[in-house]
């Protein structure tokens, strides 16, 4: 039997999982997109915010202090990242750059796991948003209904960066043809840099609003890459609005599975990607040839 | 150079199995991390070949190697079956046929998609693994009580229950699965997988049916890890559930990495390395859990500087030692010679038997069509790039196809080998509907083009890349002879040395193509498209970027080819084609403006209006 209540509860949580979802996957499609260069550290990036964030945290205890420090200082990993390894990939074959990738992944990991070790941290939420809201038919936990608004901000945020401005409009061009930006006389190189640092930071901000939700452990991006991937594919490479949309879906097939039995949910997942590429091989939103 | 000596690498390999045992204690490997090593390796041999040769970078090879070993582990603890080897066999098998499913989805896409989905589908089998097929697998427990592998002799069992024995064991099976997997990268089959590891484009216009061979070579990687982790199991005595985890396929991509891929016992040497340091820091220097991070950042190194790992690394290293390198590097352009072109002549003669010459006497006016085109229309949302185009060409007719920029040359020549579909029309082929059929299949039927910007297969040498056309021509787009060797393949020397010959590269035999000079690898081109034995041959400016003197070897070079032959030539070289061709259509803005003879065609007022934009009657 169905018990609706909880239903509507778990649809909320997949709600909340697919924003976050939409978000870190906005960070990886726009990284590829522009660069051509599929970040494996991704996921790494994500646990890098929950880190940071956690670190800042426990010296200052002040939750927006934290949430700043997670993203600026995933943006500059992500940065320096770029410039030291990533710049000298861009004309190797895609194998090489999933290769270095994913060791750089591993890299970061390490070192967390070697500063901080193995064992979870958790991080409260800020005081104000504790506890249950009673939303007329159900009760929610208040921090993650504003988790949903945090992320729904954030998204807007990067929607704006990316449709309204200067910068987006070369990000975007830049998605479509790299080599035509080039030749505009744009220095590519800076803003793939530019994109590098923006993409992380979503997946580091990502990493550490949802702290106070699941704790973070080392091994927490490799999941959430998983599902990054899941979602992309969905959604269509290379495409925000395929993110947005592969996240949702994602995230409410992940919660609503977990309410039968949550050893299938990636089963779901999964049967959902293979109707997607069997249906539609360039992804719900995505277009043919950004591969 | 493997060839002149067939078993060297079979013998080489087996001495080194027997003698490590002996060596290998010496350096500080323990028993166990030697077995382990070599279930890594077997695990590798399969991935090296999807990887390495094929060029597929799965991130999901956990799913495959967890599934032949709880398969196996659970025949031989929870159903009581007793044959050891038997269920190994059958966890094969199993992995194999899965791989066929999954291969089915994840080769739909390339490149980072592939991976992405093989990461996908991997945690997927994971999670079934922990949670809905439990009692088959155990769950987070594994299956304990894996039993050892004995072997009835008749009047003797023997058990290999101890680290010696069952290394025995394992060094067995290493050495068969070297040895099959050597059989298959030596197979016509092996060299086709490289070349869609250099070029899938090409590969499939030449004529092979790529999507078959990544799948096989998809199965055949999934077949080694199914075995590999029955392996594990056996030599543990336990079938753990992290065999399903992410961080083997992580580790096993790592592995092959640092040992080299393409190389077969690359992932041998990267486990070796791996589980050695692994061990040394552990234990030796007390690192604890940063024996990861300091693996890691090794790794980050290898690929950045030693993209070939360790063993491309010593190769280059012992060839640069020698002096090799430094004497192939500087590519020395070889002209076409007289000569050459007497041997082409006198190859054209022994091989051209069959359908060419038929076809060159069919070749007379009046004869139906090869290729017709019938109404072709093709536009882009509203921009018409052709509009309705009608064309024909006669059997041994040599045709020139030329028009301002933006006339829809590309396009129109796309259409004609059918790499991408027309709006509207239709196109015949030997009076047969071509219309909608893929590259491939219309190159087994005798139409190719060569390329405006060339699409070689930059990791082989001359001779394997016309080598892969000629295997299209002559094993159709696709066929397992997996355990094949190309010397059996009939006619298949005689076709490469005719190509060769008529492209004046005889002298260039065992070069890698990035070693070959610009006009070398222009000839190499036409080559490709030749060694398929095309009845039709269409040539997508073939004088692009040349010089001077290039181009007049170009022109040499395809008269020469030209006997017996149908060919149509798009370039903007205009001396050249009014030299070369008989007929030609001039196309101008997406229409055929007018057809005729060079000297027509020079003196046609029209066309000097569409070259000229009317300055001149300005």
């Amino acid at each position: 039997m169905i018990n609706w209540a909880n239903f509507i509860s778990q649809c909320f949580n997949g709600l909340v999982l697919g924003a976050l979802l939409a978000l870190i996957s906005s960070g990886l499609t726009i990284i590829y997109g522009t660069l051509g260069v599929l970040n494996l550290a991704h996921g790494a990036m994500f646990m890098l915010g929950g880190y940071a964030g956690w670190l800042t945290y426990s010296h200052t205890g002040s939750f927006i202090a934290a949430v700043a420090a997670g993203a600026l200082f995933v943006m500059l990993v992500g940065v320096v990242m770029e410039r030291v390894v990533i710049r000298h990939f861009y004309k190797r074959p895609h194998e090489d750059q999933l290769l270095v990738t994913f060791g750089l992944g591993i890299v970061i990991v390490e070192t967390v796991r070697f500063f901080f070790g193995s064992l979870s941290k958790t991080v409260p939420a800020p005081a104000p948003l504790v506890g249950i809201t009673p939303l007329g038919f159900m009760f929610y936990p208040t921090y993650r209904l504003a988790l949903l608004g945090i992320v729904a901000v954030a998204l807007l945020a990067l929607y704006v960066v990316l449709y309204r401005t200067r910068i987006g409009m070369i990000v975007r061009a830049g998605i479509e043809d790299s080599v035509m930006v080039d030749a505009l006389g744009i220095d590519v190189y800076k803003v793939f840099m530019l994109v590098f640092g923006i993409g992380a930071m979503a997946a580091g901000f990502a990493g550490i609003v949802n702290a106070p939700v699941v704790s973070i452990a080392p091994d927490a991006g490799e999941a959430i890459l998983v599902q990054t991937f899941v979602v992309v594919v969905i959604g269509g490479v290379g495409s925000f609005p395929g993110a947005v949309l592969g996240g949702l879906i994602a995230g409410e097939i992940i919660s609503i599975t977990s309410m039968f039995n949550p050893g299938y949910s990636y089963v779901m997942l999964f049967v959902a990607m293979t109707l997607v590429l069997v249906l539609r091989p360039y992804g719900l939103l995505g277009t043919a040839g950004r591969e | 150079m493997l060839r002149q000596r067939p078993f060297l690498v079979e013998a080489l390999t087996a001495a080194g199995l027997i003698a490590a045992p002996f060596v290998l204690p010496h350096l500080g490997f323990t028993p166990t991390t030697i077995n382990r090593i070599l279930v890594w390796g077997v695990f590798g041999i399969g991935f090296d070949i999807l990887f390495g040769f094929t060029g597929l970078l799965s991130f999901g090879q956990s799913a495959f190697f967890g599934t032949g070993g709880m398969v196996a582990a659970y025949l031989l603890t929870i159903a009581n079956f007793p044959h050891v080897v038997t269920s190994l066999i059958i966890g094969m098998l199993v992995a194999g046929v899965v791989g066929y499913l999954v291969g089915l989805i994840a080769l739909r896409r390339t490149g980072i998609y592939f991976a992405m989905i093989t990461v996908a589908i991997a945690e997927v089998f994971f999670f079934v693994e922990f949670n809905p097929l439990a009692a088959y697998t155990g769950g987070e427990n594994g299956l304990p009580g894996v039993p050892t592998p004995s072997l009835d002799l008749g009047f003797t069992t023997f058990h290999f229950d101890s680290d010696t024995s069952l290394y025995a064991f394992l060094a067995f099976w290493y050495f068969i699965g070297m040895v099959i997997a050597l059989r298959i990268v030596r197979s016509p089959v092996g060299a086709v997988l490289r070349a869609i590891r250099d070029n899938p484009l090409r590969a499939s216009a030449v004529g092979h049916n790529i999507h078959g061979y990544k799948l096989t070579a998809f199965v055949i990687a999934a077949a080694y890890a199914g075995f590999a982790g029955g392996l594990l199991g056996v030599m543990q005595g336990f079938m753990p559930p992290d065999a399903f985890m992410f961080d083997t396929s992580g580790q096993l991509v790592m592995q092959t990495a640092i040992g080299g891929a393409g190389t077969l016992f690359g992932p041998l040497v990267g486990a070796t390395v791996w589980l050695y340091l692994s061990d040394f820091l552990q234990t030796t220097l007390h690192l604890g859990a940063a024996w990861k991070l300091v693996l890691g950042i090794v790794f980050v190194l290898l690929v950045c500087f030693l993209r070939r790992g360790l063993i491309g690394g010593t190769a280059d290293l012992l060839a640069a030692a020698l002096g090799r390198a430094g004497k192939t590097a500087e590519p020395t352009e070889k002209a076409l010679t007289a000569q050459d072109e007497r041997k082409a002549a006198a190859a054209a003669d022994a091989v051209e038997p069959s359908h060419h010459a038929t076809r060159a006497r069919a070749g007379e006016r009046g004869a139906a069509p090869i290729l017709e085109a019938r109404g072709l229309t093709k536009r882009y949302g509203g921009l018409v790039a052709n509009s309705d185009i009608t064309f024909s060409v006669l059997p041994g007719e040599l045709r020139g196809i030329i028009g301002p920029n933006g006339a829809g040359k590309t396009t129109f020549f796309k259409m004609l080998t059918c790499e991408i579909p027309p709006t509207a029309g239709r196109i015949l082929f030997e009076g047969r509907d071509i219309t909608g059929m893929t590259v491939t299949d219309v190159c087994q039927l005798g139409l190719t083009k060569s390329y405006q910007i060339n699409q070689l297969f930059n990791r082989l040498t001359v001779r394997e890349n016309l080598t892969v056309a000629a295997l299209a021509e002559l094993r159709g787009k696709f066929k397992l002879d997996l355990f094949a060797s190309p010397e059996k393949v009939s006619r298949l020397d005689e076709h490469v040395q005719y190509a060769l010959a008529l492209v004046g590269l005889s002298e260039r035999v065992d070069t890698p193509v990035a070693q070959l000079a610009y006009g070398e690898k222009r000839r190499l081109e036409i080559g490709l498209a030749l060694a398929t034995n095309p009845k039709l041959l269409l040539l997508d400016e073939p004088f692009a970027g040349m010089s001077p003197r290039e181009r007049t070897e170009t022109v040499q070079l395809l008269k020469s080819i030209r006997r017996g032959r149908t060919m149509v030539i798009v370039d903007h070289d205009m001396d050249a084609i009014f030299q070369l061709a008989e007929r030609i259509t001039v196309l101008h803005e997406g229409r055929v403006l007018v057809e005729g003879t060079p000297e027509e065609i020079k003196s046609n007022a029209a066309v000097q209006e569409a070259y000229l934009g009317g300055v001149q009657a300005a």
